[in-house]
């Protein structure tokens, strides 16, 4: 079978978005509704975008993509409130 | 010529890990074990842009005889596997020989990844260790190539733990190398115990 | 003393030993660790007399090696693939100049598409810059390569510079126990530097200046000459070499079976396996031998015509493409034996850009040859069948 192969290795937008990197910490970040103030410190220092403080009504609180958070704990460390926890991954728990 | 037939050994590791965890250097270290015990080493890194968490495969040949050849491992005789979430991803027992064996960091039981990969059916046998937990409990971090390097050598025996001692403690210095030193030692025993 | 090291410090170790006075490097994968373990060096107070600079690109490296070098330094520099290319104005110059520098290329693909992975495009691409091109098989030639190259390239009758190719990442990233020489067999083996011509404030010289239609000519066919000279230089120091080290790399080429009906010919890190696999397809009865080819610049006509001669058919396998035409080795092989071998040519262009090269698809290659399942001529071996399409 002919693989399909873009003239000049062209690569179109967002090919990135397809390349989920949600998979490669140990840990993952949880955030405390109740705790967290909204703002936005984790938005400004998450090195891969992916932690997003988002309205729901009269609430508004820091939300993770897990696709794309590689677990790196840093808006945990900075988040003013302490309202994110970095919890290990069910994976590497130990069990028996 | 021809009278004594010499036995030639050449054994091919593959390790899967994620970056940062130490996938190079458990081959590496092995690899200066290996020659300290009398081997011709060879290990290198599956070429790369390595990144902190990706998921990341080195190489290992031991042999008797001076080691040419420097393509990839296809066919290994061991796959050792630093980090279990690699497996998700990753098909780790992919051209590992029949009556070859998966070394992994593995939260649960040897029988439980056993019967997930089917292992009888393929004709491989696996033993596991919780390296993970082993490695948070001495160094704090979830690194767990030291760990699992004392995994292969008590799995396969095909390196004492008196020259992985010796190595980690030239390799690390201070307090990492008493804790790696810790962490090769009860691995060893450990997987000596599995593997009986 | 033999010790398990990477690739790089094997490098970076023989050069220590050669005591230069002048690194100057720019960062480039697979290479950097090259400079690293020498910038190390350098820190820790152990390279003696020597000025370790890092400079803002490879073109500046060269550059200022150039200067260094005509105010009579021993230099040295690695580099490869899109370092090399930047480089390569300069090294135009470092050739012309007769400047002895000695460089490691870590051989790599280059862009576009962009590869940091192993094949031979980069050195080839500056073949006719006047620099001397050696491709090492493994670590400890490279380890042992770097004060033969020395030797050679500061010889009066020479004075040119100096490249050891080796395979990035094949090589460099190898851990792997190398016999690590020590100063005192280097010592004995190279001199202390003596340039030919040098400048100091005191005595102010220009290199390489203007030369107008009547005179450049002349310079051209002196370093042809130069370059010609450079052969037999070259046997005696790899015989001086094999002597003081014991270890005997071969000449310009080694040939392993040279009776063989079938020869293959390659440069680089593959010809380990590939010699295995010539072994045991010998074992099977098939009549193969292999010829590495060691100094690319100067090319080794004489010697293949020699090893050629009676071969039915060669097997060429080149890391590189001339794009219109076929594989540069393939180009300058035939071009060698013109005249002088009726073997058919099979040219195969393998392993760009890292693409893998396993013991089965070098046996499948030699087979296909032999067993007549292939004709003489030139192909790509070891890629996917694809269709272009425009996005």
């Amino acid at each position: 079978m002919k693989i399909k192969l873009n003239l000049g290795a062209i690569s179109e937008p967002l090919q990135s978005e397809k390349f989920k990197t949600g998979d490669w910490g140990t840990h993952y970040p949880v955030v405390d509704k109740e705790k967290c103030t909204g703002c936005k410190t984790c938005e400004q220092y998450c090195p891969d975008l992916c932690i997003e403080v988002k309205k729901f009504n009269e609430e508004k609180y820091a939300v993770v993509n897990y696709d794309y958070c590689k677990g790196c704990g840093i808006c945990s460390s900075v988040c003013p409130a302490e309202a994110i926890k970095m919890e290990l991954k069910d994976a590497f728990k130990f069990e028996g | 010529m021809g009278s004594k037939e010499v036995v030639k050994i050449l054994i091919e590791v593959r390790f899967h890990g994620r970056g940062g965890q130490g996938a190079v250097t458990a081959a590496d270290i092995l690899a200066v074990a290996g020659f300290k015990e009398g081997y011709y080493t060879l290990s290198f890194p599956m070429f790369g842009a390595e990144k902190r968490g990706t998921p990341v495969v080195s190489y290992l040949r031991i042999s008797d005889e001076p080691i040419v050849a420097r393509d990839e491992i296809y066919n290994p005789d061991y796959v050792v596997v630093l980090d279990p979430t690699v497996m998700e991803t990753v098909n780790v027992i992919a051209g590992l020989k029949k009556g070859g064996m998966l070394i992994s960091n593995y939260p649960k039981s040897s029988d439980d990844l056993k019967t997930k990969l089917k292992a009888d059916e393929l004709g491989i046998k696996v033993a596991t260790i919780n390296a993970t937990k082993v490695a948070m409990e001495v160094l704090g971090r979830p690194i767990t190539n030291t760990t699992m390097v004392g995994a292969f050598g008590g799995a396969t025996r095909l390196v004492s733990l008196e020259t992985l001692l010796d190595v980690v403690n030239e390799w690390f210095k201070g307090e990492l190398a008493e804790k790696n030193a810790k962490l090769i030692e009860e691995a060893y025993r450990y997987m000596m115990e599995v593997c009986r | 003393m033999r010790k398990v090291v990477r690739g790089f410090y094997s490098v970076a170790h023989s050069v220590k030993l050669c005591r230069p006075n002048v690194i100057c490097a720019y960062p480039i994968t697979p290479q950097t660790e090259i400079v690293e373990n020498l910038a190390a060096m350098y820190a820790n107070g152990e390279l003696g007399d020597c000025e370790y600079i890092t400079a803002e690109s490879e073109f500046g490296a060269a550059s200022m090696l150039v200067g260094a070098s005509a105010a009579g330094a021993r230099v040295f520099t690695a580099t490869c693939s899109q370092g090399l290319i930047l480089m390569s104005e300069v090294l135009f110059n470092a050739a012309g100049m007769r400047l002895p520098i000695v460089l490691v290329n870590t051989n790599r693909a280059l862009s576009a598409p962009l590869s940091i992975w192993n094949d031979h495009q980069d050195s080839i691409a500056i073949r006719d810059a006047g620099i001397m091109q050696l491709y090492v098989e493994n670590n400890q030639e490279a380890h042992d390569a770097i004060p033969q190259a020395y030797k050679v390239a500061e010889n009066r009758k020479v004075l040119l510079p100096f490249m050891v190719c080796m395979d990035g990442y094949k090589l460099t990233h190898a851990y792997e126990p190398i016999d690590l020489l020590d100063q005192e067999t280097v010592d004995s083996f190279l001199p202390p530097y003596e340039p030919a011509a040098y400048m100091t404030t005191k005595k102010p010289l220009a290199f390489g200046c203007y030369a107008p239609p009547h005179i450049y000519m002349e310079f051209r066919v002196a370093m042809q000459q130069a370059m010609e000279r450079a052969k037999n230089v070259m046997l005696d120091v790899f015989k001086e070499w094999a002597e003081v080290s014991g270890r005997d790399w071969g000449g310009h080429i080694a040939v392993d079976f040279p009776d063989s009906k079938i020869l293959v010919v390659a440069m680089g890190s593959v010809v380990g396996l590939l010699r295995k696999v010539v072994e045991e397809l010998r074992n099977e009865g098939l009549s193969v031998g292999l010829v590495k080819i060691r100094t690319f610049r100067p090319f080794p006509v004489e010697e293949l015509r020699e090893a050629l001669k009676d071969a039915e058919k060669v097997i060429v396998l080149d890391r590189s493409v001339s794009f219109g035409y076929e594989g540069p080795v393939s180009i300058e092989l035939k071009s060698a034996i013109y005249g002088h071998s009726s073997a058919e040519i099979y040219s195969y262009a393998v392993g760009l850009g890292g693409r893998d090269m396993p013991k089965d698809f070098l046996e499948k290659l030699i087979r296909d040859v032999a067993e007549g399942r292939e004709r003489p001529g030139f192909a790509f071996k070891g890629h996917q069948e694809f269709e272009e399409v425009i996005p």
